[in-house]
């Protein structure tokens, strides 16, 4: 069964977002210290106008999850939390249906829904917000260098750091997860089609992904 | 296809276009146009002294000389003798010792250590005529020396150990007609010299000034810009602006870039927010004694050793003396890379009546204030001057030698090469006990490098700094640079939670294919 789950803006947000979100980890780190790439004065040039480009990609998405509605998708629900955890704990070993079914007005099983919610309204506007202030903390003005009250950049830095390192684990086990699908690659396929196939209703005639 | 394609070339790419715009809006560097443009006029003198009848004459003595200088500029006097420049001392408010009269008159270092009781020769670089000891009188405005600084004909020059007063025989009715604005020998006939020679004291205050590439100093070079020292040491009434630190303490009357460059000079503006923790040195004087090689370190206390009896000298290949009987040991070095400080453009300085604690290895000559929390603080490069000097093991204080004198047998160190003469005759005349027991004690002088500043294409680049290890402000503390400064817990949580998640990964997709295996099976 295949059903048409991601409209094209969705589609496009999601791998320009998930670009940007490697380029800005990739010039992020070197920034960092962590490696030589680019050399520092392009990493931090790269960086900030990776840096714009998401914050006006966040704003449209904010105006298309408004006038779409999509924004309902990722209202938190604890109905089918623990099957949902219960099947990539036990489940997904003993070849279990999915616990959560996908439909065009459900498109998340719980545990996505929450994980989603967490990155849109805590760790993407606490990196956006440490960054701008890591841009502007101190900021040129009338001939003179004004300061927001942040004697260095020592905290802002640091939470920069630890939410870049979160939003990477995020991305690394997010990346490993769509492989969970109806067959390995059947949420990749959907998130570049749009088209998902899903689990048939009889789950005992599921096809061996091996 | 056709809808994506509209959307990005109707959404997304002016979107992108208008960022990247907004983002380099830049403004052109006009204002060094302007500077340029500026120090590019002449300056032409109102007056041709060699056409003023007072000046048709021979003088029979140098202070005839300032008489007549004083008779047409008659309030010049009491603006030169209200001048450290004369004075050498200024009244100072120093954090911890509260009023001080301090300055090249009282202070020690660690070069020649002081000129108590060296005054004769010390003082050739004093404005005046005759400050061979403290009985100089500095209210007699005919001591002045008006032709060390206003002489424009080059051909004046001071006596070795004439306490300031000319070498005898000059030609001084054709000096006095060609006085003017001071030039750069003028400024350079003492301060490229001090500590002794050429470049020794400073690092970035030479000779080479007088012909230098703009490589060398963009502002001074001869090739174009013809800055002169008072350009930016802007005088008014015979008040300089300018500090050396050595002497000075107050964050007062500086010379400084910002004057003709502005606070604000880059076109790239996070640059310009650099200005407010880092001092336009840092970046734009790479290295100092690019020409000629400074002295880093002085060790007095191999100096009186003898070679068959005799003093002696020792010359490395390029000809820098490395060692000689009266002085001691010496290092150099060239192209040297700066030390980096907080600084807030105060100092104190090791007095020498200070007394020196029993758990101090070494001394600071001078302590340059500042820290990274204090707003006025910002991060200067510095040569530092490493000596080993006399002090009083008994009384545990710095010791004045006397270095010099005209004759034998007064306990001249430089004559008669007798440490235990020369501490008791320095310190007799600086009027403080001295024990007789005496030792060497390592001490640290910080001197700002300030001048010879290359041109922007050679300052450093961000990756001096901003580097993980080996970063120039390695050693500076209480600041984020980012690259250079990290948390370690937050690293190790970051590694920590990244091979966690990789780890769970492996384990979980191990299982399943097992599982999908059996299932097969």
């Amino acid at each position: 069964m295949k059903i048409y789950l991601y409209s094209r803006y969705e589609r496009f947000w999601h791998w320009t977002q998930a670009f940007l979100i490697l380029f800005l980890a990739l010039t992020g780190f070197e920034i960092h210290g962590s490696y030589r790439f680019f050399g520092f004065e392009n990493a931090v040039y790269l960086h900030n106008n990776a840096a714009w480009v998401l914050i006006v990609l966040i704003i449209f998405t904010i105006f298309w999850h408004f006038t779409t509605g999509e924004w309902r998708q990722y209202l938190p629900t604890t109905k089918n939390l623990k099957a949902q955890i219960d099947y990539y704990v036990t489940g997904i070993f003993r070849n279990a249906p999915h616990p959560t079914k996908k439909s065009l007005i459900s498109k998340l099983n719980p545990m996505q829904r929450l994980v989603y919610l967490g990155l849109k309204i805590l760790f993407i506007p606490v990196m956006v917000l440490s960054g701008l202030l890591y841009m502007f903390y101190r900021y040129p003005i009338h001939g003179r260098i004004e300061s927001l009250g942040f004697d260095d950049l020592t905290t802002i830095a640091y939470i920069h750091t630890l939410g870049a390192y979160i939003l990477l684990a995020f991305v690394l086990v997010h990346v490993y997860l769509i492989t969970t699908g109806h067959t390995l690659t059947s949420n990749l396929k959907a998130m570049i089609t749009g088209w998902e196939e899903l689990d048939e209703e009889e789950p005992e005639q599921t096809k061996n992904d091996e | 296809m056709k809808n994506i394609a509209t959307f990005f070339l109707t959404v997304i790419l002016p979107v992108l276009i208008i960022t990247v715009i907004l983002r380099d809006a830049s403004r052109d560097n006009t204002l060094l146009e302007d500077l340029r443009e500026e120090f590019s006029i002449p300056h032409i003198p109102s007056v041709d002294h060699s056409k003023h009848a007072e000046l048709q004459r021979d003088f029979d003595n140098p202070h005839e000389i300032t008489a007549t200088c004083l008779s047409c500029h008659t309030e010049r006097g009491n603006e030169v003798i209200a001048n450290a420049h004369w004075n050498w001392e200024r009244e100072a408010y120093i954090e911890g010792r509260g009023v001080t009269y301090l300055g090249k008159k009282n202070l020690i270092n660690n070069f020649c250590t002081g000129i108590l009781s060296n005054e004769a020769t010390c003082n050739r670089c004093h404005i005046g005529y005759g400050w061979s000891d403290d009985s100089f009188d500095h209210s007699n405005q005919n001591n002045i020396d008006c032709l060390i600084c206003h002489d424009n004909s080059g051909l004046y020059d001071k006596a070795r150990g004439g306490a300031g007063y000319p070498v005898p025989g000059l030609d001084l009715q054709t000096i006095v007609q060609q006085v003017g604005r001071p030039q750069k020998d003028n400024c350079g006939y003492c301060h490229f010299y001090g500590g002794g020679g050429n470049n020794v004291k400073h690092g970035d205050l030479e000779n080479a000034l007088l012909t230098a590439s703009w490589e060398v100093d963009v502002h001074m070079s001869a090739e174009n810009t013809h800055l002169e020292c008072i350009d930016c040491h802007q005088t008014t009434n015979h008040q300089m602006l300018g500090r050396y630190y050595g002497v000075s303490s107050e964050n007062t009357q500086r010379a400084t870039c910002e004057n003709c460059h502005t606070s604000l000079p880059h076109i790239n503006n996070k640059l310009n927010e650099h200005t407010v923790k880092v001092a336009c040195q840092t970046c734009h004087i790479p290295v100092y004694a690019k020409v000629n090689p400074t002295k880093m370190h002085w060790d007095w206390s191999t100096a009186t050793d003898r070679l068959e009896g005799e003093p002696y000298e020792v010359l490395d290949t390029l000809g820098n003396l490395l060692y000689t009987s009266i002085k001691g040991d010496f290092h150099w070095r060239q192209n040297a890379v700066p030390d980096y400080v907080w600084f807030n453009g105060t100092a104190d300085h090791h007095l020498i009546s200070d007394i020196i604690g029993a758990e101090d290895s070494v001394i600071y000559i001078n302590t340059l204030f500042g820290d990274a929390h204090d707003p006025d603080s910002r991060i200067h490069p510095v040569k530092i001057h490493t000596g080993k000097q006399p002090y009083d093991t008994e009384h545990r204080t710095i010791i004045q030698a006397k270095l010099w004198d005209a004759q034998e047998g007064t306990g001249a160190l430089w004559i008669d090469l007798d440490w235990d003469e020369a501490l008791q005759a320095g310190m007799d005349y600086v009027g403080m006990p001295f024990s007789g027991q005496y030792d060497f004690i390592d001490s640290k002088m910080f001197l700002l490098v300030n001048h010879m500043v290359s041109p922007a294409d050679q300052a450093l680049s961000c990756e001096d700094c901003h580097t993980r290890t080996g970063g120039r402000l390695q050693n500076i503390e209480g600041i984020y640079i980012p690259a250079q400064t990290t948390y370690a817990a937050i690293d190790y949580f970051g590694v920590f939670l990244l091979l966690f998640s990789f780890a769970g990964i492996v384990i979980h997709a191990t299982m399943r294919y097992l599982a999908a295996r059996k299932t097969k099976e």
